[in-house]
């Protein structure tokens, strides 16, 4: 009797496809991409506010066009998945000593969220929204 | 007491006669209580003598028994069959290479093992008639979670950075370099760090998460490699701190760095 394993090959393109957990991490990666998207975005947009009111206006007319609010929504899902899934695995790297145990981990998941909704509500106020 | 019966898929590979792995279907008459093992020893011992599979224990202790069951890492002890449709599909361990049927190669890990230096390292032993060295529980808690492997290697199975490049060291040792280095009489952190903080150490992983949810164990791997990439930041900022000043905060924050 021989050795001759078999090697079972990896396909390095369709290999997240194969159960819902990897789904999940590379739509975790993906939404990288529309937050990066929107941070350029927002950096194009000090750009123009620079270079005058006229760039300024056209660059504001430019948001309310379809294919902007499009992307917009996307981002805000994108964005607010990423956070999401950020959030929840925290407690992973995130290791708090309280006497002789551990902060359990879900007070640190929702330590997050309670400050990122703190967070967004001062935003929303300081910009008149609310 | 009920009974039931599966159709049991196994994907079969004879090193000697086979091209390739295939699929055989075992009808199985199964009792209410029983793991898939169960129904993969009734295959052995009624249907087909000639299928080879690991397994010791029966009751997650050994770590012998791990496959893909429905395409899942599980310990085939651990997986009741009643928690399953009529068809249940096994399949060895993914990502590492078939030897027989149900028995993977497991040489990688095993090499990849000692690189780690998984064991206590001391700068000086200190003399026998001083006695034991002392741990109080909450130094034991610090680092008894990830001592609790049984190096099933499901964690192998489910991570898919391990599955892409195979230099990756993995999620099971790294955990078990973790655990020396928590551990208040081990001073071997530096040496390990040449693993572990290496490229195909912790940076290889990308936080998918998958080994700490198939671990049958609890010990979280995922948790251990992301203190150890905080960890090993750290010490790059250290480092490169001037005038020695990295090495003086490590050796007065982090006393048991010391060890050469």
């Amino acid at each position: 009797m021989s050795r001759n394993p078999y090697v079972r090959t990896v396909s390095p393109t369709t290999w997240y496809m194969r159960n819902g957990r990897y789904i999940r991490y590379i739509l975790r990666e993906v939404s990288s991409l529309f937050i990066g998207l929107y941070m350029a975005g927002l950096a194009m947009s000090l750009m123009r506010l620079a270079q005058g009111p006229k760039a300024w206006d056209a660059y504001v007319d430019g948001l309310s066009s379809p294919v902007a609010l499009v992307f917009h929504a996307l981002a805000f899902v994108f964005a607010t998945y990423h956070a999401m899934s950020w959030f929840n695995v925290t407690p992973k790297a995130m290791r708090i000593r309280r006497g002789d145990d551990y902060v359990p981990g879900p007070l640190i998941v929702r330590a997050h969220y309670i400050l990122w909704g703190v967070v967004s509500l001062v935003i929303l106020v300081f910009v008149g929204v609310l | 007491m009920s009974e039931r019966t599966i159709e049991l898929e196994i994907l079969r590979y004879n090193p000697d006669t086979d091209e390739a792995p295939w699929k055989q279907t075992f009808t199985v008459p199964c009792q209410e209580e029983w793991v898939v093992l169960d129904a993969i020893n009734y295959v052995k011992d009624h249907l087909d003598s000639s299928l080879s599979y690991r397994w010791s224990c029966h009751m997650a202790v050994c770590g012998s028994c791990g496959m893909m069951i429905n395409g899942e890492p599980m310990l085939s002890c651990k997986a009741f069959i009643r928690d399953y449709g009529r068809k249940i599909r096994v399949e060895p361990l993914s990502h590492f290479p078939i030897e027989r049927d149900l028995v993977v190669v497991l040489d990688d890990v095993m090499e990849k093992l000692p690189r780690v230096k998984p064991y206590i390292i001391r700068d000086e032993e200190k003399p026998v008639e001083e006695g034991e060295y002392k741990q109080t529980p909450t130094e034991l808690y610090e680092f008894k979670q990830y001592s609790m492997c049984i190096n099933c290697l499901l964690c192998y199975a489910a991570c898919p950075q391990y599955g892409l490049n195979e230099e990756f060291i993995g999620p099971a040792v790294l955990a078990l370099a973790h655990r020396y280095n928590k551990d208040s009489r081990d001073e071997g952190r530096d040496q390990r760090e040449e693993i572990t903080a290496a490229h195909e150490g912790v940076w290889e992983c990308s936080f998918v998460g998958a080994c700490s949810e198939v671990c049958p164990k609890a010990v979280d791997p995922a948790a251990a490699i992301q203190q150890m990439k905080i960890a090993s930041t750290m010490d790059w900022y250290l480092d490169r701190l001037p005038a020695g000043l990295g090495t003086r905060i490590k050796t007065t924050l982090m006393p048991r760095r010391t060890a050469k």
